[in-house]
């Protein structure tokens, strides 16, 4: 027997969480604000929610019923969403990110894509990108573009080093790293953003639904 | 000295000594996981033996070797691994409340067995929390560094209750091999045969820490093998998730776990079986046995 069409996979990750899988890509479009409206409203029992790609993470306060969690997270997946997907894009705050494109990787990923660096810049700026999601670490933000541009692999050989500020691409994502770090994307610019900022409310610039523009720093 | 009074002067750290509480729960938006003491029963043992509330934060020291110096009269608990304790060199109990008078030497030495020892002060340490925690979380480089010799650690003000128990019996930490229950998935279909977890032993190698166990198969016992080779969309991870890397070798995540990750996560530790993973030490082994997963509610 299937699921119906439309309901996620609810997966247990231990006996502390449940991992919801959405079932197809409207469903993981919608994980961001569903995550939000989680987090907002919290089902009795729920500790804290994350989502993912494809997935909303959902962890339990010690002692919490797990099956009621449950029945209450899938309950809140079937009934109509608080608001669609427009609205939510509306209300989300947009930041702009000055970059200059002098990354490492840029000519790399204007190869792998057969195309010339300069129109790498002009896609990358050419669009709003949507954060997905948070992680990998603190601040570092998901970007996801409406139409899937400028997807590249990672790089074969991941860096010890990132710096912070580093504007990357790797699985059709963008990302800034907020500080220095190891990381196999493929670096394409700088910006000099703050992304993290642990003494500032909110401490990351990004959240899940917060749209980016990109900008060549020589225009910003 | 502040308004706090009496604080603790760290004389030496020892191999590595955190502050940590209970963790971080709920900065997930931020990117930011949990951390929190490795063994949660153990700091939750020493704040009850000095009467403090649950949530104030101690020391969680990495095999011993810390020495603190009371600069005024404080209460005491050390828990976890059974280190030895001197107070000014005279050996003192684990387990039990400790007074310390003014200028006396708290003194940690090598756990014989387990790995972490916990330290609570009545009042608990007082440092700046950030994102609501004092703890450390290694691998995201939040909240106090590690202890150095030479840092003054803050008390908080000492909370109503009384210790009630003079010392606590507690079992030592588990020797030789190590059992714990694991709930399959969420990605055990993602391997060919995944009941290979429940089969045989894993070893914990040197390169393990507060993020993660590093799993090795001993000679001659079958590895994890990926059944679906694409790559898995990263997705939010759980403390005590086996995660299997490409090498097949798992890394079973600890409190500074990164919250996300991009490999498959073959089985979740249960959680009563957490806190025994802090005290487990390199070259010791696992052995994993299947638990049921909690009942998800039918359509």
């Amino acid at each position: 027997m299937s699921p119906a069409a439309g309901a996620p996979r609810l997966l247990p990750a231990g006996d502390r969480a449940w991992l919801l899988e959405a079932p197809d890509d409207a469903g993981a479009r919608r994980a961001p604000r569903f995550a939000r409206e989680l987090t907002e409203d919290p089902p009795t029992g729920v500790e804290d929610v994350l989502p993912a790609a494809r997935t909303v993470l959902v962890t339990l306060r010690p002692g919490a019923d797990a099956s009621a969690v449950a029945r209450e997270v899938l309950r809140r997946w079937a009934s109509p969403p608080a608001a669609d997907e427009a609205a939510f894009a509306a209300s989300a705050d947009v930041v702009t990110v000055p970059v200059r494109y002098d990354g490492e990787d840029l000519a790399d990923v204007a190869a792998l894509l057969g195309t010339s660096p300069e129109d790498v810049v002009a896609q990358h700026t050419g669009t709003t990108w949507e954060c997905a999601f948070v992680g990998f670490a603190p601040g570092f933000g998901y970007l996801r573009s409406p139409d899937g541009r400028l997807n590249v692999p990672r790089r074969a050989q991941s860096r010890t080093a990132v710096p912070a500020g580093a504007v990357a691409l790797a699985d059709g994502y963008s990302a800034v790293y907020p500080r220095r770090s190891p990381g196999g994307w493929q670096v394409i610019g700088t910006t000099a953003a703050v992304l993290w900022d642990v003494d500032a409310e909110p401490p990351a610039l990004l959240r899940p639904g917060t749209g980016v523009r990109f900008v060549r720093e020589e225009d910003a | 000295m502040s308004a706090l009074g009496a604080g603790l002067e760290v004389l030496a750290p020892g191999p590595l000594t955190t502050v940590q509480d209970r963790g971080r729960a709920g900065a997930f938006r931020y990117g930011v996981g949990v951390a929190g003491a490795a063994d949660r029963a153990a700091l939750a043992l020493a704040n009850r033996l000095v009467a403090n509330p649950p949530e104030r934060a101690g020391l969680e020291v990495l095999l011993g070797g810390l020495e603190v110096r009371a600069e005024g009269p404080l209460v005491v608990a050390v828990t976890g691994a059974p280190v030895p304790v001197t107070v000014d060199g005279r050996p003192a109990p684990h387990a039990s409340v400790l007074v310390l008078g003014a200028g006396q030497v708290l003194q940690l030495g090598q756990a014989p067995t387990g790995l972490r020892a916990y330290v609570a002060v009545r009042g608990g340490v007082a440092v700046e929390p950030v994102l609501g925690s004092r703890s450390r979380d290694t691998l995201a480089g939040l909240g106090p560094d590690p202890l150095a010799a030479g840092d003054r650690l803050p008390v908080g003000p000492a909370p109503a209750g009384r210790p009630r128990l003079r010392t606590a019996p507690v079992a030592g930490p588990a020797t030789g091999t190590v059992a714990v229950g694991v709930v399959p998935g969420p990605r055990h279909d993602w391997f060919t045969d995944p009941g290979v977890l429940f089969t045989g032993t894993w070893t914990v190698t040197p390169a393990s820490d507060r993020v993660g166990l590093r799993l090795e198969r001993p000679d001659g016992q079958p590895g994890l093998r990926r059944r679906r080779e694409e790559e898995l969309p990263s997705e939010g991870v759980a403390v005590g998730s086996l995660q299997v890397p490409p090498s097949g070798q798992p890394v079973l995540f600890g409190p500074d776990h990164p919250v996300t990750g991009g490999y498959p996560v073959v089985g979740v530790v249960r959680d009563a079986d957490v806190d025994r993973l802090a005290q487990v030490r390199p070259g010791q082994s696992l052995r994993f046995r299947p638990v049921p997963a909690p009942e998800v509610p039918a359509p």
